[in-house]
């Protein structure tokens, strides 16, 4: 296996003294270029997880290693997309992917110089999610599915090695979300970017992840490591094969819950 | 505009405002209500014609004094109110003394005011002022405090500084907030100069009421009071109008029809 991008080691993370932990124990390794998912009850901590890898919140114990470097405070090698598209509704489509390069550096200070530059890179980037011709529009002029494909762009324009999706899709109806699963499998396919996916939807992690993480109700832990076994990219027709079934199926049974 | 859009935003508030006063006609002539108690609409308009220069030359000061606070206003009220929206500290510290402030009747102000500055603008368009900034102040601390917390992490998983958020975020957020406030603040403004100079002054329509009323000249006192009605309405259209001209993504509803 090669050497691990992020690395993240016995971390406990506590928001505060009297709500005990968060997350605990959690060790995991992601390699360059893999597409993980963490699946879990409500309330497991998953998107704490997410905060820590991010560098937004420091972990309580242990220790978070991305790229070789232990995480201090915030990444810029990363982009985020919640559940809610959290597009500013005074901006256009385009005005707002381009958000992320009016605050990262090296494309800060040359933004304004090099604005129809990063323009056309914003435009050929909402072209390959299928929204040429909306870049003027507002977020509000599109349908749910559109936002969140706008909000995946946001997180991807300033090429980030990492993408962290928390529960990017859990807000749209079936048919949308299978559709944006293989806009996000080909976006990952064709920029090779590291994954981290948060997710309710367990055929949603099976159908796009190389690993599944699976974690326990509070505190987080996790419980169990699945590789699905599918070689990738997937076609949609593979979430109606048995072998994705009882993947699902297997995961399903981890996680429990009252029936 | 489409003729329904016409009927409904025209013709209704002028049938309306011509009923209130074809009513108020009928009441004082029916009873035979005496011109010191209620003049009729028609002794109203002939008081307001006859003095029309005095009127207008005392319309123009609270005018211009009700501007000048309410400009002083927007101003403090956007700078305190993004003060007191930056941080919890600042918040706290300063919200109880601003309500205190608040809830002090401004018109126990004015004469401090005058013993200060004595007669003249100044206490008007202070007054006009301190009695505004306060739902300037709240409306803009609001709009920050609600920014949505997952796109204050977008942003400072980025790097951003809490000056960044608040640039690309939070100031474009409060916008609709700050014009929405700014519509109450005109109002208040112009009832703060029209008090000042009732408590004392030696300009504005405030005073040119209190010296018809001493004169028992009410047909100018109900002349004053509908310039002053007119005056309001304009000022208001006018900050909704900015409103809508700055913060149209706020109302996409109704402008998208």
């Amino acid at each position: 296996m090669p050497e691990s991008f992020v690395e993240i080691e016995s971390v406990d993370l506590a928001y505060d003294k009297e709500s005990g932990n968060a997350i605990e124990d959690v060790s995991l390794a992601i390699r360059e270029h893999e597409f993980i998912a963490m699946v879990g009850p409500s309330g497991c901590g998953k998107s704490t997880f997410m905060k820590l890898c991010s560098g937004l919140l420091p972990p309580s114990k242990g220790t978070v290693v991305v790229n070789g470097r232990p995480v201090s405070g915030p990444l810029k090698i990363v982009g985020m997309a919640f559940q809610n598209s959290t597009l500013l509704p005074w901006r256009t489509t385009l005005q707002n992917v381009l958000l992320p390069l009016e605050i990262v550096e090296p494309y800060r200070s040359s933004f304004k110089q090099k604005r129809a530059e990063y323009e056309a890179r914003a435009s050929a980037l909402l072209k390959s999610v299928g929204l040429e011709g909306f870049e003027q529009k507002f977020p509000w002029e599109l349908s749910g599915g559109m936002q969140q494909r706008t909000s995946i762009c946001r997180a991807l324009i300033h090429e980030p090695e990492i993408l962290l999706l928390d529960e990017p899709f859990g807000a749209l109806d079936a048919f949308t979300r299978e559709e944006l699963w293989c806009a996000l499998r080909d976006l990952q396919a064709e920029r090779n970017v590291t994954v981290m996916l948060v997710t309710h939807d367990l055929r949603e992690a099976v159908f796009l992840a190389d690993t599944v993480y699976v974690m326990s109700s509070r505190p987080g832990r996790i419980v169990r490591r699945c590789e699905v076994g599918i070689p990738r990219p997937r076609d949609l027709e593979v979430s109606y094969t048995q072998q994705f079934q009882d993947v699902v199926h297997e995961l399903r049974q981890l996680i429990g819950g009252q029936h | 505009m489409e003729r329904r859009e016409f009927g409904i935003t025209v013709v209704s508030p002028a049938a309306f405002v011509l009923a209130l006063f074809v009513l108020w006609e009928l009441v004082c002539r029916v009873f035979n209500v005496p011109l010191t108690i209620l003049p009729a609409p028609s002794d109203v308009f002939a008081a307001m014609w006859q003095y029309r220069a005095p009127i207008a030359d005392n319309s123009f000061v609270t005018l211009w004094t009700t501007l000048a606070g309410f400009l002083i206003a927007t101003v403090f009220g956007l700078v305190l109110g993004i003060a007191v929206g930056w941080h919890r500290a600042i918040y706290a510290g300063i919200y109880p003394v601003l309500i205190g402030f608040n809830s002090i009747p401004k018109v126990a102000v004015v004469p401090v005011l005058i013993l200060w500055f004595g007669l003249g603008e100044i206490p008007a368009v202070l007054t006009a002022f301190l009695i505004s900034f306060f739902p300037i102040v709240v409306n803009v601390a609001t709009g920050l405090a609600t920014t949505e917390p997952e796109l204050e992490d977008v942003l400072r998983a980025l790097g951003a500084s809490k000056l960044d958020v608040m640039k690309k975020v939070g100031i474009p957020r409060s916008l609709p907030y700050f014009f929405g406030s700014l519509k109450v603040a005109i109002t208040l403004a112009f009832v703060g100069a029209v008090v000042s100079e009732t408590v004392g002054s030696n300009k504005g329509i405030g005073k040119l009421m209190l010296d018809a009323q001493a004169a028992f000249q009410v047909p100018i006192v109900f002349a004053g009071l509908l310039v002053l009605a007119v005056l309001g309405i304009a000022l208001y259209a006018a900050t909704a109008a900015i409103e809508t001209r700055f913060t149209g993504w706020a109302f996409r509803g109704q402008a998208n029809r």
